[in-house]
């Protein structure tokens, strides 16, 4: 009888996902589109003033960041769940919580990953430079897998409800607020140059947090969602 | 050993069936037969674990699947109504996933293996057979393979429970019949 070693199927489960990812590379490419102008738009909107626009850079750059995950979300289960594949991923014999930890990587190598590395670039946009620039980069590399954690709860109750995309952001983006908090703090801290480990650290923690509850819930949601 | 003791089920406000208690030994075929809406579905899925019954419980060599969770999947397999496989994907990226997921990491260039371990050719090691409606839309070829397919495993000794509308063509004393009513 063959059963799947806990690396095996989390395996399958990151492969699958990023296969699909590539065969629908647009997805991906949208939601960097995305990120891009929402940022471009700012500096159009409050005008070119350079001291203007740096007090506003981890605000802005956070929301967007926060706004791409949020879009995404969409994508996380519900074609599975069309699919037939959540149901066998149900069934597959190791704990459905770590085969959500898989997804929810996938999920931020699609979504959250392009806005890391994009981050500085945008950063320098905005007039952010040296140390701010890390410290941004940074601090989105430790806070959108947060996001992707939590908004894979929110997208898992949500499953197969009607009007689901809007539900999503009313459950999940109270839950960002911590995230944003911090991750913009590290930034603005930084750019004041007072020292930004302590939210670094609180975003590191965020992060553990999630990892730690946000698979948990996620897992009894999408079981309760397929009942 | 298989086993059903006084299951009941209900979607929404309906009532399924109540009451059920079914043993499926060894090598041996419970066909569960009626019309569309009694239940059919619900039934198997509550069989894997997907739905939990409102009353009674489901056994598997004498324990309660409810305990035994990842124990109680690694024994079964389950063909519903949707395939479980991504349309975007060819199908050798399917048979690989499903490959993997399956516990058989080694199907990289083995395409026999590889297609083992997808739709119906996955359920070949594991004892447990839970089929929704499979002969549905098969031509008579097909059919016939498939209940070849049923009879081996039955032979090897494995349990099978099968949704159907048809007759099976199988030894009359390896199946039994459970018929849900609405």
């Amino acid at each position: 009888m063959s059963q799947p070693s806990l690396s095996e199927a989390l395996r399958g489960v990151v492969r699958r996902d990023l296969l699909l990812a590539m065969r629908h590379r647009s997805d991906v490419a949208m939601s960097v589109f995305f990120v891009v102008i929402v940022a471009s738009l700012f500096p159009l909107g409050v005008g070119p003033e350079p001291a203007v626009l740096r007090t506003i850079a981890s605000g802005v750059l956070w929301v967007t960041a926060l706004l791409a995950c949020l879009l995404s979300l969409g994508r996380l289960f519900t074609a599975d769940y069309l699919d037939g594949v959540l149901e066998q991923t149900l069934l597959i014999p190791q704990p459905l919580a770590v085969l959500v930890v898989g997804k929810v990587f996938s999920h931020w190598v699609i979504s959250g990953l392009p806005v890391v590395l994009l981050s500085p670039l945008l950063g320098l946009q905005f007039g952010l430079g040296g140390d701010s620039l890390g410290v941004l980069t940074l601090s989105l590399l430790l806070g959108t897998p947060t996001l992707s954690m939590i908004g894979a709860i929110g997208a898992a109750l949500t499953l197969g409800l009607r009007g689901s995309g809007l539900l999503v952001a009313l459950l999940v983006l109270p839950l960002f607020i911590p995230v944003l908090i911090f991750g913009a703090g590290a930034v603005s801290n930084s750019l004041a140059g007072i020292g930004s480990e302590a939210n670094l650290s609180l975003l590191g923690a965020c992060f553990l947090l999630s990892l730690a509850f946000a698979p948990w819930a996620t897992a009894v949601a999408l079981r309760i969602a397929l009942e | 050993m298989f086993q059903t003791v006084a299951l009941s089920g209900s979607r929404g406000e309906r009532r399924l069936f109540s009451d059920v208690s079914v043993t499926v030994k060894p090598g041996t075929l419970l066909a569960v037969v009626g019309e569309n809406g009694s239940g059919k579905t619900s039934f198997l899925r509550m069989l894997c674990g997907l739905l939990s019954p409102d009353g009674g419980e489901i056994l598997w060599q004498g324990n309660n699947i409810r305990k035994l969770k990842e124990l109680y999947s690694a024994q079964l397999t389950y063909v519903g109504h949707l395939n479980g496989i991504k349309d975007e994907l060819t199908p050798v990226e399917n048979l690989k996933v499903s490959a993997c997921l399956a516990g058989d990491d080694s199907a990289g260039g083995v395409v026999q293996k590889a297609l083992e371990a997808v739709g119906l050719g996955r359920s070949v090691t594991r004892p447990l057979w839970l089929l929704d409606e499979p002969f549905a839309s098969l031509d008579a070829a097909a059919t016939s393979y498939l209940t070849q397919h049923i009879q081996s495993h039955l032979i090897r000794g494995g349990m099978v429970v099968v949704a159907t509308h048809e007759e099976i063509d199988l030894p009359p004393d390896c199946i039994q019949h459970l018929r849900l009513t609405r």
